[in-house]
């Protein structure tokens, strides 16, 4: 069955911890990263990209958003680093430090090379681009257009607010207009966008205003630092009981009007279409309720 | 000896030199409403006046006139804190007495000296709970002649009250005592809470010999565990043990992600059921696991304002919290597994002490287990029938306790078995378990961080679990999914010609036998 994915956590997982690892899918993360740069130190890139490896062809990852974080395009680990990964066929590539369109072209092509070479289907791995300095949301549109294989932009607030010599702060006033500018370019071009970390793993309560806040202002999901975090962010994400209600009627509805055949039919006096359906099951893979969309579209 | 098989497939003996008789297992529930047998048995009187102060523990186990084939317990409260095991059982073996049945509640890993003397002939039967470390080993190579009997907590006390286990002396810690042996465990310097296992013992022991390091006034106050009338001897010692140690490893919320995971499955799938509600009743281990899901659950009842009705087992100081914010109106404490538990049953008066009869005896008038609807379990492993070990390790060799694993297990309305899905590289769910302690029949749902599944025999379960969007996986599936991570384990090396411990279901029939470990 392919259930509607939901995107509300996206958790890091260092690449070179297997007690970690064996245990990363069952956490209650909608999407996994699986990171490959600043967790591993240099001298442990190599047995890092074979155990990442190791685990995404033998791991079941059920219904879980697989993302490797690789090494930046300006440094010498990266090419490499997709050599190893994309033959175990990750959902996606997140690329740190995007600053310029031209970085995700490069990738792309590289990419492209290698799914040519393991007989993957061409464009089938997606590419998360991370913006983490001014000039990089500057050129969020751009970034976020580069290429069709883009599927999400994500904010990197540390390394952003050192970028603009700032202090990060609970309240995060500092990148508000980073996180808006993000959404709004992701948004624009059609794809997800995912908000920052917050850094302090003992602060629940914290955890949840900022994810709110991220929420609120239109990001598809946000980064987990610790496996505490993940239930916070998907409660955080979570549609409104009266969104989720209305959801669960229109699947209701599809649903019979697939058995019986029915090609127009209304939910409370309004038309129901293909987009309404996928829009309902957004909502609620985003509540955490499993859909299958083949019962319903 | 005689082998037949069980209702589980499992042979069993049903006569063993040295011990006697035994029935097979014939179902969890099959012997509830049979009549229940209570012992006679003739035990000593102390006269009017007479000092029942003795010097030290030597004179005491003359007075007793213990000897040769006889029957000596104790109880574990102050588990791997305990001194008292060791020093009586050092003057049993200087005065040459052999051949004892040891029938403690249980055996604690700071009991291993217990190997000590089996070699040397002072013991040649042990009737636990639990046995561990240098003892189990011992005993798992076929050491011993005499298959050790495992018990749950409630099938030892039936087996204490039908005569099965029949104790000619018991030396029982006190933490507080006065010259008359009124005795308590919850107060004095080494207060090590509930003296639940010894308040069963004194009651059936021909002679009862009390041990404290706070030999008080008479009468001893503010609090009496065990009465005067029920004790022959009181003997003053430096130091009955540490009381810091009663709850080694244990006792402490978990940060562990794995583990939270499985707390958080639980309590979803108890939440789902919809059994937290007014009057709800409630046990958990002191694991970190039980202790998570425990919170989970506190934050549940405080969030819709439900207060349950009480709350059972070994009691922790977070269960106590539940009690002193009103969330349960009672606690009934059989053993604690925090030593300020004293202090809470002095401060309050609904914070029970009870005996293992009254908290899990199936053949009684009604014990505690029976009236609960939740109950949160580990596990060493378990299988695809949802029969439960917590007995033997993945290496076949003896190092868990029985407890009162089954006894909770039977009687509760839902009970959750928590396991992590693999320890050590090895699965924790089997094609079939080693060792059974708790049949699958008594087990409701076993939770893992990677999924639950529910007992086939509770689609009301299943259904309110698949409703609630759980992540509900067939137990067979769940097997293969972990093993696919694992691989299979190598078989143990067992001489079945060798029985080395019978476990006991609480209702006394034999659910297994562990066997020799050969390599």
């Amino acid at each position: 069955m392919n259930f509607v994915r939901p995107r509300r956590s996206m958790l890091y997982m260092p690449g070179n911890n297997p007690n970690m690892l064996q245990n990363c899918c069952c956490l209650g993360a909608d999407g996994l990263l699986l990171d490959l740069e600043d967790a591993v130190s240099p001298d442990c890139k190599d047995e890092a990209r074979r155990l990442l490896t190791y685990f995404m062809r033998n791991l079941d990852f059920g219904n879980t958003e697989v993302t490797v974080r690789i090494n930046g395009t300006d440094t010498p680990w990266w090419r490499d680093d997709l050599k190893e990964i994309i033959p175990a066929r990750p959902h996606a590539v997140r690329l740190p430090k995007c600053e310029d369109p031209a970085d995700i072209r490069e990738l792309d092509s590289a990419i492209s090379e290698i799914e040519t070479a393991e007989g993957i289907p061409s464009g089938s791995i997606e590419i998360h681009a991370m913006i983490e300095t001014a000039a990089a949301v500057e050129r969020a549109s751009e970034i976020a257009r580069a290429c069709p294989r883009v599927s999400a932009i994500t904010l990197g607030g540390q390394d952003l607010a050192a970028d603009i010599g700032v202090r990060r702060s609970k309240e995060g006033v500092e990148i508000l207009y980073a996180r808006s500018r993000v959404v709004i370019a992701a948004r624009a071009a059609g794809i997800a966008c995912f908000d920052t970390v917050f850094t302090d793993i003992n602060d629940a309560e914290g955890l949840y205003k900022e994810a709110s806040l991220a929420a609120q202002l239109g990001f598809t999901g946000k980064a987990a630092i610790h496996p505490s975090q993940v239930r916070v962010i998907n409660e955080a994400f979570r549609p409104e009981e009266r969104a989720i209600r209305h959801a669960e009627k229109v699947v209701a509805a599809a649903k019979e009007a697939k058995i019986k055949s029915i090609g127009v039919y209304a939910v409370d006096g309004n038309m129901v279409d293909g987009p309404v359906v996928r829009q309902a099951l957004a909502v609620l893979a985003q509540a955490g309720i499993s859909c299958d969309p083949t019962e319903v579209l | 000896m005689n082998m037949v098989k069980n209702s589980l497939g499992r042979l069993v003996p049903t006569e063993v030199p040295g011990l006697g008789n035994f029935r097979p297992f014939e179902g969890a529930f099959a012997m509830a409403g049979t009549k229940a047998k209570h012992c006679a048995f003739e035990t000593d009187a102390v006269p009017r006046g007479k000092s029942k102060i003795t010097a030290d523990i030597r004179t005491a186990i003359i007075n007793s006139g213990l000897s040769d084939g006889m029957t000596i317990s104790f109880h574990h409260h102050l588990r791997n804190g305990d001194k008292v095991l060791e020093m009586v059982l050092k003057e049993i073996e200087s005065l040459g007495i052999r051949d004892l049945t040891l029938a403690p509640s249980s055996l604690s890993d700071s009991h291993e000296f217990v190997a000590d003397y089996v070699r040397s002939g002072v013991v040649s039967r042990i009737y636990t709970s639990g046995i561990r470390g240098r003892i189990g080993n011992l005993v798992s190579r076929g050491e011993m002649e005499i298959p050790i009997v495992v018990r749950s907590h409630g099938g030892r006390a039936r087996a204490i009250e039908e005569g099965s286990i029949s104790i000619d002396v018991a030396f029982l810690a006190a933490s507080a005592c006065d010259d008359r042996g009124n005795m308590t465990g919850s107060f004095g310097p080494s207060a090590f809470g509930s003296i639940g296992y010894g308040m069963q013992d004194a009651r059936s022991a021909r002679h009862v010999v009390a041990i404290t390091d706070n030999l008080v006034p008479f009468p001893l106050t503010p609090k009496i565990s065990i009465h005067q009338h029920l004790v022959h001897q009181v003997v003053a010692v430096d130091s009955i043990g540490d009381p810091d140690k009663l709850a080694t490893g244990a006792v402490r919320i978990t940060r562990s992600p794995q583990q939270l995971e499985i707390a958080r499955n639980a309590y979803e799938l108890i939440k789902s059921v919809g059994i937290i509600r007014p009057g709800f009743s409630y046990q958990a281990g002191a694991g970190g696991v039980s202790i998570a899901v425990t919170q989970y659950i506190k934050k549940h009842m405080t969030d819709k304002g439900i207060q349950g009705s009480f709350a059972l087992g070994g009691i922790t100081g977070d269960m106590i919290k539940l009690l002193e914010e009103g969330l349960f109106k009672a606690a009934y404490d059989v053993q604690s597994f925090d030593p300020k538990m004293g202090d809470s049953m002095l401060r309050n008066p609904t914070h029970y002490e009870i005996d293992p009869s009254c908290y899990a005896n199936p053949m009684n008038c009604g014990c505690m287990t029976h009236e609960l609807d939740v109950c949160v379990l580990g596990a060493l492993d378990l299988d695809v029938d949802f029969n439960v070990n917590v007995l033997t390790g993945h290496d076949g060799y003896l190092r868990g306790a029985s407890g009162g694993h089954c006894d909770a297990s039977a009687g509760a309305k839902l009970a959750i078995i928590v396991a992590p899905s693999f320890r050590n590289g090895v699965s924790s769910i089997k094609k079939q378990v080693q060792t059974v302690v708790t049949p699958g029949e008594s087990v409701d749902a076993i939770v893992t961080e990677r999924g639950i599944s529910i007992n086939p025999r509770r689609q009301d379960i299943l259904e309110m679990a698949l409703k609630a969007n759980l992540p509900v996986k067939d137990i067979e599936d769940l097997r293969k999914e972990i093993i696919s991570l694992t691989g299979e384990t190598e078989p143990i090396d067992f001489d079945e010609s060798k029985p080395v411990a019978l476990v006991e279901y609480r209702d006394g029939t034999l659910i297994d036998t562990v066997y020799k470990v050969r390599s």
